[in-house]
């Protein structure tokens, strides 16, 4: 089975931290790493490799650097890991994102299964996926906790508000994946030595057959417009007693003349 | 459009930096240079004393006719037999709009047998509803629900449509905007009307929940976004209201749903009702151990309130993940949160900070929960919720 996984180089948002002074981010010293959801997909897609054979290929979008994070995903175990870097993707939204994945999956011809992280922790969109399922006309699952594949059906659990949802679809298909779905694997020495053997695939505009006034900023309905810091709630009142009854009692007390309790 | 540095007017004072949220500006040699990770946000241009840098518009192709497109649209996601409270939030929000726009406010119904929930979607603001019936959208699937709204939106043409962003608000609104080819911001905490345009100011904590960004979506229509839940108050009901009911038939063969619900699991469902509970009690890695999480509920139940967990408990195991509050769990807004052992992390303060009244307990008076919570006691929480529940007890609760 052909299995594809769409990973993101993001900032590790947890720990970028705003300088009080200046109300800006302190972006110095936080790495860039493999979005946390794609590990949990790329480690649904070993799994299942394992289970029913074939290839797994790691694709990303994203600048040079990028790279790493698909070397990453090697070290892991994918097979194969395709970049599709260009400046002409620049500025690109989600929706001119997708396209241009789109473009990309077209191009390396066959495959069953994608699986994507539910979403990226810099933006937060999770809307890549459906997108690119749009674009692909294939059915998708979203936010699934377990996927088993028998006989070309799949079984997809899915978390949602009000429990687990169980689903049954054909591929091919497009999944995202929580992180409950598994613990994702570490990569071995071995692993990291092969995949740094490893030639990544390099895809530019000229390599994929695109609509040019899809791609980038000029391909994205979206723009963003101002970036501003969050307005911090005020702190209020800290209750430090010496006995915790004491503490509480004064909790209530506070809370019953505010008649919030 | 792009972002650049005129170099011949840099005076490499390195102000610009650490301005960047995505680390795109380089030095290169000694001037400032911003490399392709920029993605045009324009946190850069204020910061910069000497105004060398700079953004330039470029010509974009405007395939859509906006004057086509007028009103403002609300999908009213159901459980079950019922409508989901944000749909109502977005009502209200929704009539704000319109208004400010002089345009009418609709809600879109999507179900089987649905059109006596009709009249509660007017007496929270709507003028008209739209109403799409049949078996096949018995349950929400991606495919009918997708073929229902988007061919809806061709129909009528919209300006503005709003979802709730739950798992299936979601779901459903980038496979739509994806089939219209049109722009989507997910998971806004902010809505307004820029006065010059008339464009909808799209807000929303990105960034891990650090940033907030504004988003314009300016030639495509209609201009999508989900909205999170809680957020924005339900209106009062008004019944009195009056409003226009079209039913609109789009059918979907049973052959065109790919995917097949095939049952619903519940989990731990009264105490998990984070989206609608007033009351929730949250525990974090500071409760110790999983079975610490028993005060948790007790103190839960004894408000009669839900549980919510920190991405610390959760990714211990100690809760399941349904329960995490915060950037990638839910987003809660009740009247009163009870923090207890959270040591208050940005993107878990994502997540809760639209509550009316934040109670944190914890035993580091320098724990930064304590910067947001209206009321905050330092002590141990194994030692302060037992008291806490045997004095609401004595209350009588």
């Amino acid at each position: 089975m052909e299995f594809v996984v769409c990973v993101k180089q993001v900032p590790n948002t947890t720990e970028v931290k705003i300088d009080p002074e200046t109300n800006t981010l302190i972006r110095q010293g936080v790495p860039s790493i493999v979005n946390p959801f794609d590990k949990n997909a790329v480690e649904a897609a070993l799994r299942l490799r394992e289970q029913h054979g074939g290839k797994v290929t790691v694709i990303s979008m994203g600048p040079p650097q990028a790279e790493e994070a698909l070397r990453e995903c090697l070290a892991m175990g994918a097979d194969e890991a395709i970049l599709v870097s260009d400046r002409a993707f620049a500025g690109a939204d989600t929706l001119a994102t997708s396209y241009t994945l789109a473009t990309a999956i077209e191009k390396m011809g066959h495959f069953d299964l994608i699986i994507c992280g539910k979403q990226a922790i810099d933006g937060d969109t999770a809307q890549v996926g459906p997108e690119l399922a749009e674009h692909l006309d294939i059915p998708q699952a979203t936010y699934a906790s377990k996927i088993e594949i028998a006989d070309g059906n799949v079984r997809i659990e899915r978390e949602h508000e009000e429990g687990i949802e169980v689903l049954e679809t054909r591929l091919p298909l497009l999944i995202s994946v929580v992180k409950s779905i598994n613990e994702p694997r570490l990569p071995t020495v071995k692993g990291t030595m092969k995949a740094s053997r490893k030639a990544i695939v390099l895809w530019t505009v000229n390599d994929l057959a695109v609509d040019h006034a899809r791609l980038g900023l000029k391909g994205s309905p979206t723009q963003v417009v101002r970036i501003f810091t969050p307005k911090q709630r005020t702190q209020g009142k800290l209750i430090q007693k010496d006995t915790a009854r004491a503490a509480v009692l004064e909790l209530l007390g506070n809370l019953a003349d505010a008649k919030l309790v | 459009m792009t972002i650049k540095v005129n170099s011949a007017e840099c005076i490499s004072c390195g102000v610009c930096l650490p301005a960047c949220p995505f680390g795109a500006i380089v030095w290169q040699g000694d001037k400032a240079y911003i490399d392709e990770r920029c993605t045009l946000c324009g946190a850069c241009l204020d910061v910069c004393p000497v105004n060398a840098i700079v953004r330039e518009d470029e010509a974009r192709e405007v395939s859509v006719d906006k004057s086509a497109h007028s009103g403002v649209w609300v999908y009213m996601e159901r459980v079950g037999d019922r409508l989901r409270s944000v749909g109502h939030e977005l009502l209200g929000q929704g009539r704000l709009l319109a208004d400010s726009l002089q345009e009418e406010l609709s809600a879109v119904l999507i179900g089987d047998d649905v059109s006596g929930l009709a009249q509660e979607t007017i007496a929270s603001g709507a003028d008209r509803v739209y109403l799409v019936e049949g078996a096949e959208y018995a349950h929400y699937s991606t495919d009918a629900y997708t073929k229902a709204l988007a061919e809806l939106i061709r129909l009528y043409k919209p300006s503005v449509v709003l979802l709730g962003a739950t798992t299936d608000g979601r779901d459903l609104a980038p496979r739509v905007a994806g089939r219209l080819g049109t722009g989507l911001t997910a998971d806004c905490t902010g809505l307004g009307i820029q006065a010059e345009t008339g464009l909808v100011e799209w807000t929303r904590p990105a960034f891990g929940g650090n940033i907030m960004a504004t988003i314009l979506c300016p030639d495509h229509r209609p201009q999508m976004g989900s909205v999170r839940p809680k957020v924005f108050k339900r209106p009062v009901p008004n019944w009195e209201r009056t409003g226009e009911i079209v039913h609109v038939p789009i059918r979907v063969e049973a052959s065109e749903i790919r995917t097949k619900l095939l049952e619903v699991i519940q989990v731990g469902a009264a105490t998990l009702n984070l989206e609608e509970a007033e009351i929730i009690v949250s525990g974090g890695r500071g409760m110790g151990k999983p079975e610490n999480f028993a005060l948790i509920e007790e103190l839960a139940e004894v408000l009669g309130g839900a549980v919510g967990a920190s991405r610390a408990a959760v990714d211990a195991g100690w809760k399941h993940p349904l329960h995490q509050v915060g950037q990638t769990g839910k987003t809660v807004g009740p009247k009163i949160y009870i923090a207890c052992g959270i040591s208050g992390a940005i993107q878990h303060l994502a997540g809760m900070s639209s509550s009316d009244i934040v109670i944190a307990i914890n035993k580091d008076a320098d724990a930064p929960i304590f910067k947001a919570a209206d009321y905050g006691i330092v002590g141990d929480v194994m030692e302060v919720l037992p008291v806490m529940i045997e004095e609401l007890r004595k209350q009588g609760r």
